[in-house]
């Protein structure tokens, strides 16, 4: 990989930009498709089984057949911005896998301010999201915009809070250097304390638990999953924000919600448990295999994230969904005070 | 100068076609921001003149068009009209008929109130539920199968008796549904009753007190669940409704305020409990004898008029029959109660938030074909 690397540097910044591509839409093809039987076992159903063994090209099928279908959009909507905001909310997913380290070695861009960087461009969904809600000449959209709006921008400030504890405890915003800490075994996982071995572990643990629970909550409420559907909540706002995207625009919004439910347990799962590490030892090291120990790395980092998106559809099968003022006022009135407590006092513990 | 911001009220239409509505209902909703100003319901969409096809048909002719009111509750609709006609033509039911119809008519209840039920929690999110209640429902449905042979539209209860004789197998199977299903309601009160975010979406919201709700003429579940213990089973006792030992579950507020979306929901099932309580009690006593005997062979009604009322699963379903004495009724008024608990919709609504109209119509529990008609 480093003399790939350094003999042919464009291919190599190629090959970087092009990797999420390759993995997410394979990814979001089998989500789907993982959704609707993770669903249907837990409603006594059986799902797809008709296309492809076990149904497993239904969501092929279903995407092929949203590429082919006619570009409609209403008549008095803005044809630019219509056929812009698709891209925008994709970009805004996309571009927080740039910072995503699948393991030691592939890492878009190993950024110093990686955790930044990630929850910085996670908000430029937000611009596409009311775009599209705007743009399509249509009050339900509007509506479901401006929902989405305004709990994705509350949600950003308990979980650059969760940040700002993990930042005080780590010392660093850095992706790649915060799962390194987390190496050798599970108990230095920072949803254990982290690595610091001195009586400070005891008093993380519980904090970062509580840390967890609250980044999970506010990453789900930005990446509007069940309980926080409400942008797209089909039984108010028939599909919310995206109401009048058809065909293959319609394609890249449900493309760019499953990337995000990815991207977001990934995070999850770097910050807190251990990254691309492996739970104990590598096999890699074991059998003195220097290549297996990435492709070790790489399967644990997409374990813990699917294991995530696990629990994310989980909920949204088994919950109903809030209203507006009682997710503002979960937000306001509760994970924002806890997170904000929680960085006064990780503060003063890291500073004894 | 600053020019004083003036904001416009928005004006939504909800429906025809809207995933909620539940069915064709057009809901003209006029907005402050979220916040409901108004709610006008527009309703007619399904209007099939059935009052003036009665005109036109014998009584047992008509029992098909009563199955299209209520297509929830087809079984009970028939009931109430094949008992307006037998007390005016002065018919005697044979003890089976009666027994069955109960039979049927507390299983209907089940299959309604399940579908009342589950797409409650579809409106305010939970998908599950929704499925579990359907696939409960669809038990209920095949028992009407096998007795009627049709799953939604019956025309099996007619005037005299009952068009075909009891299946063979009808009695086991319905008692193996009864104990299939109590297990299946705990299920259900785990996973959808008690939820925080449930309780926290329906309790203390569109609160219907007892005053308002008799004023408005509302009846059934959604009278009892303000609090008021009225149930024409027991209090104008049809059929053969005295006969059963069951309770009438009241609305008490339990997560809020007496009267509220979750009591609405609450007291359906708990409704659901006392029908299978009901059906127990009449399944093992079955009398023998023959569905069709009391069935004449033209029904004749003497000139006379005559109001007939029962406990249908959303309400107080009336029939209100006219007749000159001829084979055919001069007049049939329905008193439909979903009709008359649409009214409901805007009194309770204002205020609240878009997100409360579909938790407060679904609560309500109304079915288009009725309202319509």
């Amino acid at each position: 990989m480093t003399d790939f690397m350094n003999g042919y540097p464009m291919l190599y910044y190629l090959f970087l930009a092009i990797f999420p591509l390759l993995f997410v839409i394979p990814f979001a093809l089998m989500a789907v498709y993982a959704e609707r039987k993770v669903s249907a076992y837990m409603q006594n159903r059986i799902g797809p089984n008709r296309t492809g063994p076990l149904g497993l090209l239904q969501t092929t099928a279903d995407i092929l057949k949203l590429l082919q279908k006619e570009d409609m959009r209403p008549g008095h909507s803005d044809r630019f911005l219509t056929s812009a905001s698709p891209i925008v909310v994709f970009l805004g997913s996309y571009l927080i896998y740039a910072a995503l380290p699948f393991n030691s070695i592939l890492t878009g861009a190993t950024l110093d301010l990686g955790l930044l960087f990630l929850l910085s461009v996670s908000g430029i969904v937000v611009i596409g999201i009311l775009v599209a809600g705007w743009s399509s000449d249509n009050k339900y959209s509007l509506l479901g915009a401006l929902r989405s709006a305004a709990q994705i921008i509350s949600y950003e400030i308990p979980s650059v809070m969760v940040v700002m504890i993990l930042f005080v405890i780590t010392q660093s915003l850095s992706l790649t250097e915060i799962s390194e800490k987390q190496t050798a075994n599970i108990f230095n996982w920072y949803i254990l304390g982290g690595p610091d071995l001195t009586w400070k572990k005891f008093i993380f643990i519980p904090i970062m638990i509580i840390s967890a629970v609250i980044l999970f909550i506010s990453t789900l409420a930005e990446v509007n999953r069940t309980p926080f559907d409400l942008p797209e909540a089909e039984s108010e706002l028939v599909a919310g924000f995206h109401t009048e995207f058809s065909g293959i625009k319609f394609a890249l919004f449900f493309l760019a919600e499953y990337a995000n439910m990815f991207a977001v347990s990934a995070l999850i799962a770097t910050v807190f448990f251990g990254g691309y590490q492996s739970p104990f030892g590598y096999l890699g090291d074991a059998l003195n295999l220097s290549w297996l120990v990435p492709a070790e790395q790489f399967f644990w980092f997409t374990i813990k994230a699917l294991g995530l998106v696990f629990v994310q559809m989980w909920l949204r099968w088994t919950l109903p969904r809030l209203r507006i003022d009682q997710l503002m006022s979960l937000c306001w009135k509760y994970l924002i005070p806890i997170a904000l407590f929680l960085f006064v006092l990780v503060t003063f513990i890291t500073m004894i | 100068m600053i020019k004083e911001f003036v904001s416009e009220e928005m004006v939504i239409n909800m429906g025809p076609q809207h995933p909620s509505t539940h069915g064709v209902l057009r809901l003209e909703v006029k907005l402050d921001g979220e916040i409901v100003k108004e709610v006008i319901p527009h309703i007619g969409y399904l209007h099939r003149c059935f009052e003036k096809h009665t005109e036109a048909l014998t009584y047992p002719q008509i029992v098909p068009y009563v199955d299209r009111m209520d297509y929830l509750a087809a079984m009970y609709n028939e009931f109430g009209f094949a008992l307006a006609v037998e007390r005016m033509a002065g018919i005697e039911v044979p003890p089976r008929v009666e027994y069955m119809r109960v039979i049927l008519g507390e299983l209907q209840r089940i299959a309604s109130h399940l579908v009342a039920v589950g797409t409650y929690g579809l409106d305010v999110g939970a998908f599950t539920p929704f499925l579990f209640c359907f696939r409960d429902r669809e038990k209920i449905l095949s028992l009407f199968e096998l007795v009627s042979g049709a799953r939604l539209l019956y025309n099996y209860i007619w005037p005299g008796g009952l068009s075909k004789e009891i299946h063979p197998d009808f009695v086991r199977l319905t008692k193996e549904f009864l104990v299939y299903f109590k297990p299946k309601l705990t299920e259900l009160n785990r996973l959808l009753t008690g939820n925080k975010i449930f309780i926290d979406r329906t309790a203390n919201l569109g609160v219907l007190d007892i005053e308002k709700a008799i004023n408005y003429g509302v009846t059934g579940p959604n009278l009892r669940a303000s609090g008021y213990k009225w149930d024409l089973r027991r209090d104008d006792p049809y059929s053969i409704y005295d006969k059963f030992d069951f309770e009438i579950p009241v609305g008490d507020g339990a997560m809020g305020t007496t009267g509220d979306c979750w009591d609405r929901y609450y007291i359906r099932v708990r409704e659901m409990e006392e029908s299978i309580k009901i059906i127990e009690q009449a399944i093992d006593n079955i009398p023998d004898g023959d569905v069709k005997s009391a069935i004449p062979k033209r029904i004749k009604v003497p000139a006379g008029q005559l109001y007939t009322r029962v406990e249908n699963p959303r309400g107080e379903l009336g029939y209100f029959i006219i007749s000159k004495g001829a084979n055919n009724p001069f007049r049939v008024k329905v008193r439909p109660p979903s009709f008359i608990h649409l009214m409901l919709l805007d009194e309770l609504c204002r205020g609240n938030l878009v997100a409360d109209i579909v938790a407060i119509l679904g609560s309500i529990d109304i079915v288009l074909g009725e309202v319509d008609r």
